[in-house]
């Protein structure tokens, strides 16, 4: 049983559900990236979602987009991102989850990966553009090696994709809120009711929702449907804020901490 | 081309993309397949390829040509001669009518050159569709005309700022607003590139012209060609050229990549030498990337060879060996963009200018009948090599 899976069993005992903070890797820097995941785990994240920066984020918004470009102007390849693992794992029990376009994986090469990121104390890997049909190597190498494979559903996916989806996802079921790139969005999609009701059906893991979740009242609608809510370009937006601001690592995590406190007080906060 | 599994060309192709884009890939897939057995459909094509287009484009003897390269006898097939002056329409068109028969309102397309946009505008404009061309600030600023050519047709230029601001992120963009308006948008892809169907779909309706070609040779000179040329940026122009002759094993086929300023990483669009194994915009093909599977910038004076990654069936065909590529650098695709200008009367494209220039290193037996894709017309670059070259026409 991975860190992720405990997680969401102790979350589900308990009768709570998981807040899911997202940031790029080596924005600005990896020693900030280290800080920051620190802060967050202080802050009651139940599990952190390390972005592994891509040169070209076919799926990512603005936000996420500028983040990314801060980071790759620094080394933020696989060793660097693993050293990174292990120096969280030295300080912190927080499950993690890397959230990467393929490319870098496999350019790094997939069993590497899978020895070298179960040996870190990586929890899981989430592949953005990674399909179930083109998944086979992937699972099967990173998937033997202990790790979690979470896969995306989507709300254009039919009812026999999202089998196939989650019969390969390990960890959770990640649901995407709706159709689109990452970034903050003003309301939730109607359907995200409808849409969560097909999974259940679909899967007994874990759904966690993201793409789009940036305020209390989102990580509250979420929650009230699904296990988890997943808050990506907010977090890194308060981040940038913070970059712009000429913060070093401590305060920027200070920072992060904070917001991450705040939206996580709305998983606990019961609707009214 | 043998495709074990569907979309796959040998180990590359496939679909690498966020789920979201899954089920609309499966509905244009579905839709292509049911099109291209309709013979409506096909007729209607045909029609406009004929009598908008301008086809069947001429099969030209370039003897002034074939003269200063000092053998063989050079053909030119004259994409340039299309309607909006490349080979680009033939795609557009088949994709538009598709886009209608799928009853998408809204088409968005990326451009490098600015010829796929221009084309995409055109045919938007015919059909009556709503037309967005996503184009990198760099690649606007190389080819302004036609980003006023699409912009009188009716289209929306979105201009592109991040990365290098080239064709690469133009397409990026381009699948950030087809993933977000996927219900009602169609994204008309200029090349054999990015996921299933849309490699095979574009070199289906790209293979008129090989098969126009072949016909034309036969007719000409009594005999298939010994050699076939066309330039490679995703390779769309090229795999239309070579594919209807992949099963004659007698005729060569080069794909002439942008050699840019040099060999250095950066410098170049040379995939194939300088790039591996990798998935970019949906699809596993060579990638120019670093070591830590970046995609790194790349350099062409040709906005439309400047693109980091290689249509998979084009990295098949490279790996069976049956096409073999190399490339032309920047200066030699200036000179011959003179050449042609000067010994023909056709100036043209400087994408297609990398094909001419590769003939005069070209191995070719003193009567071996060569034919070279003169994919496009220059019209778009004489600002650009006026600038470069430092002085008007």
């Amino acid at each position: 049983m991975s860190r992720i899976d405990a997680k969401f069993a102790e979350l589900r005992a308990a009768g709570r559900k998981a807040f899911i903070p997202y940031l790029t890797v080596g924005d600005p820097d990896i020693a900030a990236t280290g800080h920051i995941v620190l802060a967050m785990d202080a802050a009651g994240a139940d599990i952190v979602e390390l972005g592994v920066p891509f040169s070209d984020p076919i799926a990512d918004g603005p936000v996420i987009q500028r983040a990314t470009d801060r980071a790759l102007r620094g080394d933020v390849s696989l060793p660097r991102i693993l050293d990174l693992v292990r120096w969280i794992r030295d300080r912190s029990d927080i499950p993690l989850l890397a959230m990467s376009y393929y490319n870098p994986l496999l350019s790094y090469g997939l069993e590497r990966l899978g020895r070298g990121a179960a040996d870190a104390g990586l929890d899981g890997l989430l592949v953005t553009d990674l399909t179930v049909e083109e998944s086979g190597p992937f699972v099967e190498t990173v998937g033997a090696a202990g790790l979690n494979t979470v896969f995306l559903a989507a709300p254009t996916s039919p009812p026999e994709r999202i089998a196939a989806i989650a019969a390969t996802s390990t960890g959770f079921l990640y649901a995407v809120s709706r159709t689109g790139v990452t970034g903050q969005r003003e309301a939730l999609s109607a359907d995200l009711v409808d849409f969560i009701g097909l999974l259940r059906r679909s899967t007994e893991a874990p759904i966690a929702v993201g793409f789009g979740i940036s305020t209390p009242e989102h990580v509250r609608a979420v929650l009230s449907e699904a296990d988890g809510a997943v808050v990506g370009s907010a977090i890194v937006q308060e981040i940038e804020r913070a970059v712009d601001d000429g913060c070093g690592g401590t305060e920027i995590a200070e920072r992060a901490g904070a917001l991450v406190r705040w939206l996580r007080g709305a998983a606990e906060a019961r609707p009214a | 081309m043998s495709t074990a599994r569907k979309g796959h060309y040998g180990a590359y192709g496939g679909q690498f993309v966020p789920e979201t884009l899954m089920y609309p890939l499966e509905e244009l897939e579905a839709a292509y397949n049911d099109a291209r057995a309709d013979p409506g459909f096909r007729a209607e094509l045909e029609r406009l390829l004929e009598r908008y287009v301008g086809r069947p484009t001429p099969l030209y003897h370039a003897e002034r040509l074939t003269e200063a390269v000092g053998r063989g006898r050079i053909y030119l097939k004259r994409e340039d001669l299309n309607h909006t002056g490349a080979h680009k329409i033939n795609n557009c068109m088949g994709q538009a009518l598709l886009a209608r028969r799928m009853g998408k309102k809204r088409v968005i397309a990326e451009t490098g050159a600015g010829q796929h946009g221009v084309a995409t505008a055109t045919v938007c404009a015919l059909l009556g569709m709503e037309c967005d061309i996503y184009m990198g600030e760099e690649d606007m600023r190389r080819q302004e005309p036609n980003v006023f050519r699409m912009k009188l047709l009716g289209a929306r230029v979105l201009p592109v700022a991040a990365g290098s601001r080239t064709l690469k992120d133009a397409i990026n963009e381009s699948m950030r607003d087809w993933v977000t308006h996927v219900r009602t948008t169609y994204y008309m892809l200029g090349s054999v590139l990015g996921p299933h169907p849309y490699p095979e779909m574009v070199r289906d309706f790209q293979s008129i012209i090989g098969r126009e070609a072949r016909g034309q040779i036969l007719e000409l000179e009594g005999r298939l060609p010994d050699l076939l040329v066309a330039c490679v940026g995703g390779g769309s122009n090229s795999i239309g050229l070579f594919f209807p002759f992949l099963d004659d094993t007698d005729v060569r086929m080069v794909g002439v990549e942008a050699g840019g300023r040099g060999p250095a990483l950066g410098d170049h669009a040379a995939r194939f030498s300088g790039g591996r194994p990798g998935v970019l915009h949906g699809t596993y093909s060579y990638i120019l990337q670093d070591a830590a599977g970046q995609v790194v910038p790349t350099h062409s004076v040709s906005a439309g060879l400047d693109y980091p990654a290689i249509g998979p069936e084009h990295a098949a065909l490279y790996e069976t060996g049956r096409i073999r590529y190399t490339s032309v650098d920047d200066r030699a695709a200036l000179e011959a963009f003179h050449r042609l200008s000067r010994l023909e009367g056709i100036i043209p494209a400087l994408e297609s200018a990398h094909a001419v220039a590769y003939l005069s290193q070209a191995d070719v037996d003193p009567d071996g009948v060569v034919v070279v894709n003169l994919s496009g017309r220059g019209d778009k670059d004489v600002a650009e090599v006026a600038r470069i070259e430092g002085a008007g026409p």
